[in-house]
């Protein structure tokens, strides 16, 4: 993939051959590329992992009644399903876009810590086995669902548990890994001239991803092990009858919880202002307060968490600070939106596939953000709270949202990661096919929860059939839609699909298109000049 | 080793050192799993993971040593690992941040819940104190329990200005040997440094010694263990946390003492040095905390 025309170095970088060679190249690797390679296609492996399980939810919801699956495998299902899609497909994604991208958007030969970036990876693989060799033990997976409350997690959990346990401190170590390296590349590793706000706004995004990763993936981790302890070695954390408290692990869980969830966008807002601007010639409409846009949420977001607690018997003065302190939230995310639209507004747009899924981002990711300022009003949220309501939110923010950015940056980058371009209408298929039927899944579970569908139950009530036969058509859809992203991406990679040359878009700019497409191994051997 | 002409930033080369250390990861958490099940080679293979994983460790700084005095490193490199230590220190300074919000937590909400307190904003319901353990009363530190069949509390608690006091003292003195060695460092002397660091690691090897007598007091004398309740389990589980970096930092301290005597450092390239002093401060400084909320107020 990455054998190149290569004008910058003397020498053609050799990759080894044959079968252990090969091997050898991706287990030992110290190159950014090929770990940002690595990291994206493990993401698209569990994306595919994570979507089958979504695909058995779904097919258990088609109607009433406890149908195809035990309700037990059920509670696996979504309990899994939420933890890989959140740590085996958004977070590795992002952190693959970053490892393929920041050394080549801030002028820099590699990552900071080459070897280190490489164990941020590796871990991962490892930490999956771990998570997903609790389906093979006797005894029940994670049945709790993906936020693994107290008690149901200790007192009640399986043995498996203890896995997920480990599973999840290895996740941890290897975003604090990336996080350092991320932070070291952009402070240290920026060609002279690329001054802080000089930098693209993906770059901006990553950097403060990767402050929030560090301010909270140790508070996971301390989660887990008072979890541990609490399991095996008798401590109290959460347990009243020896003056703990459950919600306390309600506390420390969101505390790592929310900032998370910004976690798994605030990259894509990086990647968004990229395409926005790239597709309509224009330059992103105030950057700056883009980028103290993105400060102020990722400080916010140390001081929303118990909005995820509303009904667990919390203090009044708590609800009411915490309801407040989320709705400020939709204030610097206001700003974004609207600086993304005055970036289209008058511009000259195509509407390539990246552009596609951008302006779909756009639209739906603020419907997503819209439910959530619903879910934000203490009364309202007494009625939302553990509903599909919920889910649709959520799923709103994410899909279209993260995901969505996720694509948008493959197809945006993938011409310059492999120097072929993709196939534009197999790529239109599949935006359109999963636009349609991502409303058709998600939208109808607003007036589910509204009417009052719980969450992570197989079964219901009559009366939510028809909206849920919806959904699964929906879903399904969907999942299968991205057969077509799959093939597409293999067919580009493989070479197929038109040469691309160093600009690949007419309207883009920055350091990664002065470089030929695909780049030399290592990006920027000489740093090169930044004007303006 | 493919050095680069053109960049004077240190690339290094492929490296087998991460995917070792990952597997030694996922032997160790996997058989620590099976051993906490009863299974009988979960311990073993934990103690492969761990040995193959300090095997990495001493491959793999052992590399970046060899790396580092053949001068591969230019002052940007320095740079790069100076960055990844101060905020490898910080994401340690909120592990321990989710450890003090727990006690934090029990002591404002929790206890005061349990013992019925309505006039605190910090807590919620008094439900559970009138309708499960009306007996119970709030204070801490807690000797009696909710329930005091599930979770037997302590007889006594920590008292701070006995040994706890004279941990605190050695640990500020070591805090002082460390510097009075890293201006041994900066103006090459030797022999300043040898003993500087020596004084050090034999203070933090009596901290160590110190807590060890405090533990075995704690469950011999007052029956103060993991298991006795909250005050129990957020004595142990932090101080257990900081002695367990006081170790890692106490070996820390001892290979820069081997390093030291090997003429490692000079005056204008001791990062290593430089990065073991300040996790001890930072270590050093979790104790002050523990030492305020956990023993003394």
């Amino acid at each position: 993939m990455s054998t190149a025309v290569n004008d910058v170095h003397e020498h053609e970088h050799e990759h080894p051959e044959g079968f252990w060679g090969v091997l050898g190249r991706w287990l030992f690797t110290t190159n950014h590329k090929d770990i940002g390679t690595l990291y994206l296609w493990l993401s698209f492996i569990m994306f595919f992992v994570g979507g089958a399980m979504a695909l058995v939810i779904r097919a258990e919801l088609f109607q009433p009644g406890a149908r195809i699956v035990s309700p037990e495998f059920f509670n696996q299902m979504t309990t899994l399903h939420g933890l890989i899609m959140v740590f085996g497909v958004v977070m590795p994604a992002m952190v693959g876009l970053a490892n393929w991208q920041i050394p080549m958007m801030i002028g820099a030969p590699d990552m900071a810590l080459p070897r280190l970036n490489n164990w941020s990876f590796w871990i991962l693989p490892f930490a999956f086995s771990l998570l997903m060799s609790t389906f093979f033990m006797s005894g029940p997976a994670p049945d709790f669902g993906w936020t693994f409350y107290a008690p149901l997690s200790t007192t009640y959990g399986p043995k498996s548990t203890d896995f997920m346990i480990f599973s999840i401190h290895l996740m941890g170590l290897s975003s604090i890994m990336g996080a350092i390296n991320v932070i070291a590349t952009i402070f240290n590793m920026r060609a002279p001239g690329m001054t802080l706000m000089k930098m693209p706004i993906f770059v901006w995004s990553w950097l403060v991803t990767a402050f929030l990763l560090l301010g909270v993936m140790p508070v996971l981790a301390g989660a887990v092990t008072m979890m541990l302890a609490d399991r095996h070695f008798g401590t109290s954390f959460f347990n009243a009858a020896g003056g703990g408290d459950p919600i306390l692990f309600q506390h420390v869980f969101w505390f790592f919880g929310h900032p998370e969830v910004y976690i798994l966008i605030m990259p894509a807002f990086g990647v968004i202002s990229e395409v926005v601007s790239t597709f309509s010639r224009k330059k992103i409409f105030g950057y700056r307060f883009m980028i103290y846009a993105i400060v102020a949420i990722a400080l916010l977001s140390f001081i929303v968490w118990a909005h995820h607690m509303f009904t667990a018997g919390i203090p009044l003065v708590t609800e009411l600070f915490f309801m407040y302190a989320t709705m400020l939230v939709a204030v610097p995310t206001g700003v974004k939106v609207f600086n993304w639209v005055a970036t289209i507004f008058k511009g000259s747009i195509s509407f390539e596939a990246p552009m596609l899924f951008a302006i779909a981002f756009l639209f739906l990711f603020t419907m997503g953000g819209f439910s959530g300022l619903m879910l934000s009003i203490v009364p309202a949220d007494y009625q939302y709270q553990d509903t599909y309501f919920v889910v649709a939110h959520f799923h709103y923010v994410l899909i279209p949202g993260s995901i969505f950015a996720i694509m948008a940056a493959i197809y945006y980058w993938l011409p310059k990661w492999t120097g072929h371009m993709y196939n534009e209408t197999m790529a239109k298929w599949h935006f359109w096919l999963t636009v349609i039927s991502i409303n058709i899944t998600f939208f109808p579970m607003h007036f589910l929860g509204l009417a009052g569908m719980p969450r992570r139950i197989p079964d219901y009530a009559l009366q939510f059939t028809d909206f849920n036969r919806i959904a699964t058509i929906g879903a399904f859809i969907f999942g299968f839609s991205q057969l077509l992203f799959l093939i597409n991406v293999v067919r580009t990679v493989r070479g197929h699909g038109p040469r691309v040359g160093a600009k690949v878009w007419e309207g883009a700019h920055g350091l990664e298109w002065t470089l030929p497409s695909p780049p030399p191994y290592h990006s920027f051997t000489v740093p090169p000049e930044i004007k303006n | 080793m493919s050095h680069d002409t053109k960049s004077s930033y240190y690339l290094p080369a492929p490296s087998h050192w991460p995917i070792l250390g990952s597997a030694a990861l996922f032997c160790t958490m996997f058989g620590a799993a099976h051993w906490l099940h009863g299974n009988s080679y979960g311990p073993y293979l934990f103690a492969l993971g761990i040995a193959v994983l300090l095997f990495m460790v001493f491959g793999w700084f052992g590399a970046v040593i060899k790396e580092s005095l053949a001068g591969f490193y230019d002052k940007q490199v320095d740079h790069s690992y100076r960055w990844g230590m101060v905020w490898f220190i910080f994401s340690e300074v909120m592990f321990f941040g989710a450890f003090f919000g727990a006690l934090f937590y029990a002591r404002i909400s929790a206890i005061p819940e349990l013992g019925g307190d309505t006039t605190s904003i910090f807590t919620a319901s008094t439900l559970t104190h009138y309708l499960i353990w009306p007996n119970f009363t709030a204070h801490w530190p807690v000797l009696h329990n909710p329930d005091m069949a599930v979770f037997a509390g302590p007889k006594q608690v920590m008292e701070a200005w006995g040994l706890p006091a004279i941990n605190t003292l050695i640990l500020l003195t070591s805090g002082a040997t460390i510097t009075w060695a890293h201006w041994g460092v900066v103006k090459d002397k030797r022999k300043h440094v040898l003993w500087g660091l020596l004084f050090t690691v034999l203070l933090g090897i009596s901290f160590l010694i110190c807590q060890a007598h405090e533990y075995i007091t704690a469950y011999e004398q007052y029956q103060l263990r993991l298991d006795s309740g909250i005050y129990g389990t957020t004595f142990f589980m932090l101080t257990g946390f900081h002695g367990l970096h006081v170790t890692l930092g106490t070996i820390m301290l001892i290979v820069i003492l081997i390093r030291a005597y090997l003429n490692h450092f000079n005056p204008k390239h001791h990062f290593a040095f430089e990065a073991v002093s300040w996790y001890w401060h930072f270590v050093d400084v979790v104790w002050l905390f523990l030492f305020v909320f956990v023993y003394w107020l």
